[in-house]
This record gives structure tokens, sequence and C-alpha cells, in this order.
């Protein structure tokens, strides 16, 4: 009686959520992605789904085929006690799944360069910058080009590059537009960079996804992508807020605090990322034996050359 | 006198925690006074508490873990319930900071306090008896190490009452676990529970690892030891080789929190990327230890209900070994989004991917077994089906985020969570259940409930899609994980289906509550009279009358074959008496583990509370019991021959009657 | 299948039985040892990512002395030649010689850790504690780590010395030295390895 029941209740859940499932199919920001970033890494996922199906579904159509087949009531099945071993099947199932992952791994080979956060989007448009600096527990980003900075609230133009630096004025986060793809920490003392790009103009959820504390679940912003006119009118607006970021408003919005309100800061004191990142570099050493690259083996080495290594393109 | 331990420190007005404490403390008082009751306290502590036999510090361990699986579970259901209706105006019944403290004593204890416990106990009831030995290696250290789990127990269940525990995750969060961010005494509750534990688990490491190397009983070379044997053996080289390096994450994170260095800070030359390697370079390893005796489990589950040999024997024990050596190439894929180069995230990216090779081997090779066998569906089958169709699609997910670009953009959402309790439900969780029906007969002497033993099946399987599928479309739905309230509205209606699996997942879990009352209430009908419980076991442990005398063989099998027993039982020399029986050495009691193991607890909740004259003093008292057990020579005590003639007469007395039983009845035969 | 033991008078089993219990007790501290490596290399990686964050303060030419190291190190490299000496006088059951030569290496381990400890005091005396730098935090605690263990050696030759005097060079106890042993000069390649990473590679 109570299996049955269970029964009846998988059928009610299953059916419930397959409804669900379905109606809200559009609501999975992820796969539907608005820029040639997400819109990859969609892709990928869909193929890579696709190749694994080939290992995975002999196993449901091979456990329910043998669990039947073979269940101890059926005496008119094949029962051989001794028979575990066979070089033929042996070989089969060493081999697929070693095809299934040599052709992912070529996949990942490829596509882990190609989508590579920190390699800048090939367009025509300007590449835009935006420096990205997360709170505790709000998001400041700052737009050097224009020498404004806005809070909780991102703005950009859409179909151009959108290159990030990030950095954290606290603990750690991660930096993530669903729909335009990959995410990226944010660290304190460190500078990571992404790269972005949205198709269409729109608005866009963003979010924080390393757990930070407190106020951790109110640290989402808007990413609205404009069309060029209504950029430059915002910009426009933007270059007249009242509000501007000095040393001492930064103090003010970076003391912990939770859903600080959306403003436009006309102006932001010079070099002002830059500041925040050097503020915990306490590793970088005065001893004169310091070499850059020896500092962290590890992936954090990597991190901070290819910090330097960007901040030297740039440079030039 | 107290550190800063005040009474303040209680959290007097917070209704759910003051349920949670009153309820357990109430629980335990009810407990000891029916121990008291029935005057039980001195059997109890002779023939448990100091016990040395594997047998039964195995069982302790279980309990302990199906304890702990009760307060994880708990918590779970809390945070579901808390999810799915914390959206917008409703802030639903908890507090962020309650919901923090709750999320990461979930992953502590379900990882550090069911599996590991869970894990080791089977290992301890079988790992012995599979591989024909009276005991492990170093049964006092074996002692030690359970009561040091139950230390590491103890200040998780003082944090429930006492101060709060830590909002960082069961991983630790670099920096927010640091002195600046976090002044109070939570994350310190986490750092001496797991550390105190994982000392305990270093040591049943080396010891397991000694006791198979070491006691296997003549004959029985490495390609001849039992499935679940082997990848036992590759756990505890794991757990050797990992445990040290969480020993030391942890460690240096106590030197940041009491001593102000700079290992993980922000400032002042620490690294917090530092934190996250050592942290995964045990923790990914940690994911295989507790996975790869479930897969130990499978494979005898398998083979004995299908009544045929394991399919691959060699091709499973190769798997385990390069699942083994992989998994401590992998730890990077827990932050490819850190900001690596594409180099190091395609070497990790394909390290990872590489795993699922053996492992989709396993997976058919179970499947062969299956083959051409005349497959009994007894509830360790059960858990064995689920596991097999399950852990698929988790394996699926994962090879998914081992590619970096892909898991850019579902890394640290709900699609993660989905992940991995996706693995370590169907794939851990599910094998120990296993293990726990099918070897219950042996501990015991009695079988389990079949019947609702299939019911909490039902519940958990069922329960587990529907709380973990609405996940895998969260995460696509751009939800990141450790969200104590949310305005995103698409969002609640998949968090309520989620909130209904893990009712579903109760009824099963009440399910195995009620199996255990009613196998007991019935376990004169039950009873295993031969010690081969389910008539077709294969391997040593099932040669041993059920439970098995103290020491387990009374005379120590030859072994020739892989699936001794099963060839024993085929040549019909399987129930012979010896000819002559020997006196047998077995180690006393001893109280060291239960002193060190309360030692320890005072140790570390004295560091807790910054209790500097209790913490010395402990641990001075530890460092003495040492020196005594060092110089303590008298550690055996004597079975006299004739005693195991009677006790051995006596089983193969009723294993003689059973098997008359079984002739009458005209059901012998195979 | 054979379930009867080969004809073997029970005493004799009972003694191999013990010898078995001692050899295995050797193999499982070599494992313990590795599990110890373990911690040391995780220390030694956190050194080299760590060492060169001086974070303003001083750096190794600023703190370290070669010559005081150097005796500091002829201690303890000293003390794993007298403990040979003494086991092969247990092999010779020589028990004056044995406790002659533990008391030696205990003086001279005792040697060591008083260095060290003298040099911490200065070091923190002149403002260069562990809580200055990444560099300096992981320099205390590989260092403090191997000068614990040393001590706890000590300790453990103490113990020795005590059972020796007690109880002769019974099973047990000749057992315990050797392991001890082990210990000891695990304790000498570690710190070979500190001596070599933290303060010569430092001085370069």
């Amino acid at each position: 009686m109570r299996k049955r029941s269970l029964y009846n209740l998988f059928k009610v859940g299953g059916l419930l959520s397959m409804v669900v499932f379905l109606s809200s199919c559009s609501k999975m920001i992820v796969l539907d992605s608005k820029g040639p970033i997400g819109q990859e890494e969609t892709f990928l996922i869909y193929i890579s789904f696709a190749l694994m199906l080939i290992v995975v579904i002999p196993v449901f159509v091979m456990a329910f085929w043998f669990a039947v087949r073979y269940r101890d009531t059926n005496e008119k099945a094949t029962y051989k006690p001794k028979w575990a071993h066979s070089t033929k099947i042996e070989w089969v199932i060493w081999m697929v799944p070693i095809a299934i992952i040599v052709a992912l791994s070529y996949l990942t080979w490829t596509r882990t360069y190609q989508l590579d956060p920190y390699k800048p989007i090939q367009s025509e448009a300007k590449t835009f910058h935006v420096e990205v600096v997360s709170m505790d527990w709000n998001w400041l980003f700052i737009y050097p080009e224009y020498h404004i900075a806005t809070v909780n609230e991102l703005v950009f133009p859409a179909n151009t590059p959108l290159s990030f630096r990030l950095t954290s004025a606290s603990v750690m986060t991660s930096f993530f537009i669903p729909q335009l793809g990959s995410q990226m920490y944010a660290m304190a003392g460190m500078q990571t960079r992404l790269n972005l790009m949205a198709n269409e103009p729109g608005v866009y959820e963003g979010h924080n996804l390393e757990f930070s504390g407190k106020g951790y679940n109110t640290m989402h912003f808007e990413a609205i992508a404009k069309t060029p006119e209504e950029f430059k009118e915002w910009l426009e607006k933007a270059k007249k807020s009242p509000d501007t970021l000095s040393m001492a408003m930064f103090k003010k919005i970076s003391e912990p605090n939770i859903n600080y309100p959306e403003t436009v800061y006309s102006s932001v004191v010079p070099g002002l990322f830059d500041h925040i990142l050097s503020r915990f570099m306490g590793w970088m050493g005065t001893h004169k034996k310091m070499k850059m690259d020896m500092h962290m083996p590890l992936n954090h080495a990597n991190d901070s050359t290819r910090h330097m290594n960007h901040k030297n393109m740039e440079d030039k | 006198m107290f550190g800063k331990l005040t009474l303040s420190a209680i959290p007097f007005n917070d209704h759910i925690i003051m349920g949670a404490v009153v309820s357990s403390t109430v629980l335990a008082l009810v407990i000891m006074a029916l121990i008291t009751y029935y005057k039980k306290w001195s059997y109890l502590w002779h023939e448990w508490l100091t016990s040395l036999d594997h047998k039964k510090i195995g069982i302790m361990y279980i309990i302990l873990a199906l304890v702990m699986l009760l307060r994880g579970f708990s918590d779970a259901i809390m945070m579901r319930a808390q999810q799915a209706m914390a959206l917008g105006a409703n802030h639903g019944y908890l507090t962020p900071h309650h919901f923090d403290q709750i999320f990461s004593s979930h992953g502590t204890i379900m990882i550090i306090f069911v599996a590991m416990p869970f894990m080791i106990g089977l290992m301890n009831i079988v790992v012995p008896q599979q591989i024909g030995a009276r005991d492990v290696a170093f049964p006092l250290m074996n002692s030690i190490s359970f009561w040091l789990t139950v230390s590491g127990v103890g200040l998780m269940m003082i944090s429930l009452g006492v101060g709060e525990f830590s909002n960082t995750g069961w991983t630790g969060i670099a920096p927010l676990f640091e002195k600046t961010y976090n002044p109070g005494v939570g994350v310190d509750y986490w750092m001496w529970a797991v550390q105190i534990a994982g000392i305990g688990s270093t040591l049943t490491g080396i010891n397991f690892f000694v006791t198979i190397i070491k006691m296997r009983a003549p004959g029985m070379r490495l390609m001849k030891m039992p499935l679940f044997t082997w990848t036992a053996l590759t756990t505890n080289v794991l757990m050797v080789l990992s445990f040290p390096v969480l020993t030391v994450a942890l460690f240096l994170l106590t030197m940041d929190r009491y001593l102000g260095m700079h290992f993980f800070t922000n400032a002042l030359g620490g690294n917090m990327m530092m934190w996250n390697n050592l942290f995964w370079m045990w923790g990914h390893p940690e994911v295989y230890i507790v996975i790869l005796p479930a897969f130990g489990v499978f494979s005898e589950v398998v083979a004995t209900f299908s009544k045929k040999a394991l399919f691959g024997y060699k091709s499973l024990v190769y798997a385990t070994a390069v699942i083994m050596f992989l998994s401590f190439t992998v730890w990077l894929h827990h932050f490819f989004t850190m900001g690596n180069t594409p180099d190091v995230n395609i070497f990790f990216g394909i390290t990872t991917m590489l795993i699922a090779i053996p492992t989709g081997v396993k997976v058919y090779d179970w499947l062969f077994t299956m083959y051409r066998g005349r497959i009994t569906f007894s509830t360790p089958m059960y858990w064995t089906m689920g596991f097999l169709t399950v852990f698929v699609i988790g394996g699926m997910t994962g090879v998914l985020m081992a590619i970096p670009p892909a898991d850019f953009v579902v890394h640290n959402s709900l699609f993660l969570i989905a992940h991995f309790h996706n693995m370590l439900i169907p794939g851990a969780l599910f094998g120990y259940f296993a293990g726990y029906s099918y070897w219950f007969p042996k501990a015991f002497g009695f079988k389990l409930n079949e019947k609702w033993g299939k019911r909490a099946f039902w519940g958990w399987l069922i329960g587990f899609l529907v709380a973990f599928m609405p996940l895998y479309v969260l995460g696509f739905m751009g939800m990141p994980r450790r969200l104590a309230h949310y305005d995103n509205p698409a969002w609640q209606p998949y968090l309520i289906v989620a909130a209904v699996g893990a009712f579903i997942i109760l009824l099963g879990v009440m399910a195995q509550g009620m199996q255990l009352f009613v196998s007991i209430r019935d376990r004169k009908k039950n009873t295993d009279e031969t010690g081969d419980a389910w008539e077709y076991g294969r391997t040593l442990e099932w040669m041993t009358s059920s439970p098995p005398a103290d020491y387990n063989f009374a005379v120590i099998p030859k072994v020739e074959e892989l699936d001794e027993f099963w060839d024993m039982k085929e040549k019909g020399t399987a129930y012979k008496r010896p000819e002559k029986y020997y006196d047998i050495y077995m180690p006393k009691n001893q109280p060291h583990g239960v002193v060190v193991g309360g030692l320890a607890l005072a140790f570390g909740f004295a560091m807790v509370w910054y209790i500097w004259w209790l913490a010395i003093v402990s641990l001075v008292a530890i460092i003495t019991t040492i020196i005594l057990i060092g110089a303590n020579d008298d550690t055996d005590y004597v079975i006299p021959a004739e005693d195991v003639k009677r006790i051995e007469d006596a089983h193969f007395e009723k294993v003689a009657a059973a098997m008359a039983q079984v002739n009458n009845q005209g059901k012998g035969g195979e | 299948m054979n379930t009867e033991i080969t004809n073997m008078d029970a005493a004799k089993a009972r003694e191999m039985e013990h010898a078995h219990h001692m050899e295995m007790k050797t193999f499982g501290f070599w494992i313990y040892l590795m599990s110890d490596l373990v911690i040391f290399s995780v220390l030694f990686a956190t050194f080299a990512t760590h060492g060169h964050n001086y974070a303003g303060g001083p750096g190794p030419k600023d703190l370290f002395d070669i010559p005081y190291l150097f005796v500091e190190t002829m201690f303890l490299l000293i003390s794993s030649v007298t403990y040979g000496f003494s086991m092969v006088a247990m092999q010779n059951n020589n028990k004056k010689m044995v406790l002659t030569g533990l008391v030696i290496t205990f003086l001279l381990g005792l040697g060591f850790v008083s260095m060290e400890i003298h040099e911490f005091y200065g070091m923190i005396m002149e403002g260069s504690g562990p809580d200055r730098s990444g560099f300096l935090s992981s320099f205390f605690t590989l260092v403090a780590t191997h000068g614990t263990h040393v001590t706890f050696g000590l300790l453990w030759m103490a113990v020795m010395i005590i059972q020796v005097v007690k109880k002769g060079f019974t099973d047990g106890v000749r057992s315990r030295l050797m392991r001890l042993s082990l210990f000891w000069h695990f304790l000498d390649i570690v710190w070979v390895g500190v001596f070599t990473v933290v303060y010569l590679l430092g001085m370069l």
C-alpha cells in the first residue's frame, strides 16, 4: 500500500516538475545567452552532453534489460555463474569511454584557449573598459575612459567588447552575469580580468557567486546594455550627477553595508582601482632578492604574472 | 577562568536553536536515564566503550554516523524550507546568519561525521573478516581513532548551544574565515572539530593500510583480495597521504586566527588562494575516500545477488588504482574561475575527465556481472540498481564541469550543488546503505526487514530525484548557491519542488527507522544460523558465524581462490570442523581511547573559548596517556583452546540444524 | 581448501605471531613517517609560496646568522650519530653504552632546541615575529614544527631511557628504540631540507 502511494507521489511530483520545467524553459538564462562568449559556452554544454549520452544511454538500457531478463524468477534465462571475463567486452568498455574523453579533451583544449576570459574579444567596435570592485556587500563599477562610476548598476553599450579588471576591497567574491557568460573571482590585492560582450541591448542580472558573509544574498546588480544612442544619453546624464566619488566617499561606501542604492558618480578620484589593489599588495616585498615571477608557484603565480603581462601590454 | 565563555554565549532568545538544543539534551538525558534504569552502564563500558574488537568499534562508528545523518538531514530540511519561502518580501523563518551556519554545519557533518564514520565503520566490520584476520593491526589505535571522531562530533553538538557555528561552509572560505572578517567562535568550532576528527582519520588510514598489507590470510595475494578490501586499501592510501594536508591547512589557519600570522589573509603577505589549493589537495581525494569503499560495496553486492563471479575483477582493480592516482591531480578544478592561464585549466580539466574513464568501466563491469546471472532483488541490490542508474547522471554533469569554459557558467551555482549531491548521495550514501543492509546480519545475527528496506529505498531515490533535479535547472537559471533570500520569482517553483523532494527523503529516513524497529522486534524470525546470511556469500566474511566470535576465525583459513568461500561451498569443504583448536590471543579492553577522546574534546573546547589552563592541562594529559600506553606491555588475553572448541561446536551444530531444515523443506539444491 | 594449520606447536606459533606483530609496528611507523613527510612537504610548499612575501619587513639576510645555525645543525647531525652508536650497543646488549649514547643524544637534541628557541626569541624581540609578514609566518611555522617534533622526540627519548633502566631490553623496548631511531633520523633529514631551503637558499 505504502509503496503504491509512494508511486503515486512520484507520478504527481514528476508531472508537476515537468509542467514547471516546460513552462519556464525560457528562464534558463544561462542557456539563453545574449553574448558571443556565453553562446559558445552553451554550445559546449550541449555538445558535451550529446557525446556523453553515448556512454550513459547504454547504461540505462542495460540496467533495465539485465534486471528484467536475469531476475531469479526467470528460469529460462542463461545462467553462467563462472562467466567473469571477456576480452572483447573489456576492450569495448575501456575503449568507448576513452574515445569519448579524447574527443572531449580535444574540445576542452581548443575551447579553453578560445574562451579564455583574459582574451580580448575581436570586434570592430572600440573596447569598453570597466573596473569592478567588490565591496562588503555592494559592487562598484568604475569607467576609466569616462571618469565616472556607478554602484550596484553596470551600464555599457551593446555590441561592444567589454574588458573588465576586477579586484576586491574585502573578501573574495565571484562576478557573474549569467546571460553574457564566464564568471571570474575578485580578490583583494590581486587583479583578475574578464572579457565579455552583449549582442543586444537589454537588462541582464548579475550576481556574486562566492559566499562573502552576511550581505552575500543581496549582492546582485543590474547589467544594462544600451544602444549607442541610449548610452550617449546616459553618459551625458551621468556627467551631471551631483554625486562624486572622492576617497572619503569610497571609504563610506566600502564600509560593510547592505543594498546600497544604485548611484551614479559624475567623477572619480584618479587611480582609485589601483589604489584599492595596492592597499592589500602586502606580498610585494621590498627585499632586494624579490623576483616577481618567483612569487607564487601554483596557479597564483600565473595570475600575478598574467596581471603584470597584461599591464605591460596596456602600457605599450 | 572561562576565557571568552560567558552565559551570553548561549542563544536563549533564538527559539529554533533553543528548540534543537533542548530536544537533543532531553533525548540524551532520556537515553542516559534508561541506561541507568536498566543498570547497563557497566555493560556499556566493558562491552562497548572500551572494547578493542574491530566489529564493535565498527558498529559504534555506524551508530554515530546514523545519528549524525539525522542531524545533517534536519539541517538540509531547514535549508530547503527556508529557500522554498524566502522570496521577495518574505524573508523566511531563518536569519541569514543562522542560515549560513546551517549550510556550514550540514556540509561539515555530512562529509566528516556521516560519510567518514559510516565508511570507516563498514571497513572495521568487514575488512578483517574479508582478509581472514582476527583483528586490525593496532586495535588500541583503532579505538583512539573512533573516540577522536566522537570528540569532533561532541564539539559540533556543543556549538549548537554554546556560541555559534562557522558560517564559511564546510570548505572554509579564505579570507572570510580570518579573524578580521569572522571574530566569533564559529570558525574555531569548525576548525577544531574537523582537525580532531581528521587526526583520527589519519590514524585509521595507517591502521587499515598495515592491516591489509600485513594481515591477510596465507595465500591471499593482492590479486585475490575481495574488491571491497581493494577499495578499502586505496582509500587508506588516500587517507594517509591526503589527511596530513588538511591537518596542515587547518593548522595554518589556527596560526592565522590565534597568533595573527599571515597565511591566508588579505594583508601583509597572506595568500588566500593558498587555502583553496591546500584544502582541495585534501578535499578532492576526500571525495574518493568516501566513494571508493561504496564502489567496493556495490561490487560485493552485485556479485552476491547475481550469484555470479564479479565480471572484470582485474579491470575493477586497475580502475580503482587509476582513480586513486588521478584523484591527486585534479584539485584545481574547484577554482577554474580564479584567472588561471588556459594551460593550467586545460591540464586540470583533462585529468578530471580522465577519471570518468575508469569510473565508466566500473559501471559496465557491474552491469556485466548481472548479465547471465540469476538476480535476487533484495534491499542491497535495490540500492545498487538505484546507484547505477542515477549516478551516471552525476557523472555526466561532472564531466561537463571539468570543461573549464562550461564550468565558467555553472560554477558556484546550484548546478554544482546538484552535481555533488548526485555523486555523494547515490554514489557514497546508497553504497553505505547497501553495505548496511548487506552486512547487518553478519554484525548482529539477524536480517533487516526487506519490506521497510525497500520502502526506504523508494523514499530516498524518488526524494533524491525530486529534490535535486530542479537544482540543475536552477543552476541554468543562474541561481547562486548558499542564498538565504532571493528576489527572482522564477526560482521559487523549483525550490518548492526541491523542498517537497527533501520531505520525500524524510519518508525514506522514517522508513529506515521503522525498518530497524521492526527488524529488532522480529529478530527471532530472521536469524542467520549459518553465517552465510544471503546463501550466496562469496568471500571469507561469510565463513564466520553471525555475529562472529571475538576471534572471527578459530583457525586462519588458507586462501586459494578469489571467491574463496564460494569455492569451498562448491567443493563441499565449507563448514568442515578443524581437527584441532589452539589458544587464541586477543587484545584486552582498554579505556585509553575513551580517555584520549574525552581529553581531546576538552582541549578543543578550551581552544575555542580561549580557556588556556584547560587546554594545557588536557594536552599534557593526552601526552601522559600516550606515554602510559607505550609503557604497557600487558595487552593480550588468552581464549583457551577448549573455549574456542566449545564456541565453534555450538556454531557448527547450528549450521547443521539449519542445513537439515533446508534439506527437509526441499529448498536446497544449487 | 585447507583449514588445518601446519603442524607446529602452539608456543612457536605464538612466538611467530609476536614477531609478526613487532614487524607490523615498524611497518606502521614507516607509514606514519610518510604521512609526517606529507606534513613537512606542505609546509615547505607554503614556505615556497610565502617565502618572498616580506610585506616591507625584514628578509633572510637581515635575520639569519649562518655560523650560529651551523653550530645548531651540527648538534642535530651529531646526535644522529650518537643515536646510531646507541643502537649498535643495543645489538650487543650493552646496557651501559646504550644509556650513555641516549643521554648524549638527548643533551645534543636539547642543545639544538635551546639554540632554536634562542634564535626565535631574538627575532621576536626585534619585532620580526611570525605576525610581521607572510614570509615570517611561513618561516616560523616550518621551523617550529620541526622543532616541536624534536621536542617530542626528546620526550620520547627520556621515556625510553627510563624504560631501558627499568625493563631492560625487552622486545617492546627494543622495537620502540628502533622506531625512535627511525624518527630521529627522519627529523635529521627534514632538518637538512630546512637548512638548505630556508637558510642557505635564503641567503643567496
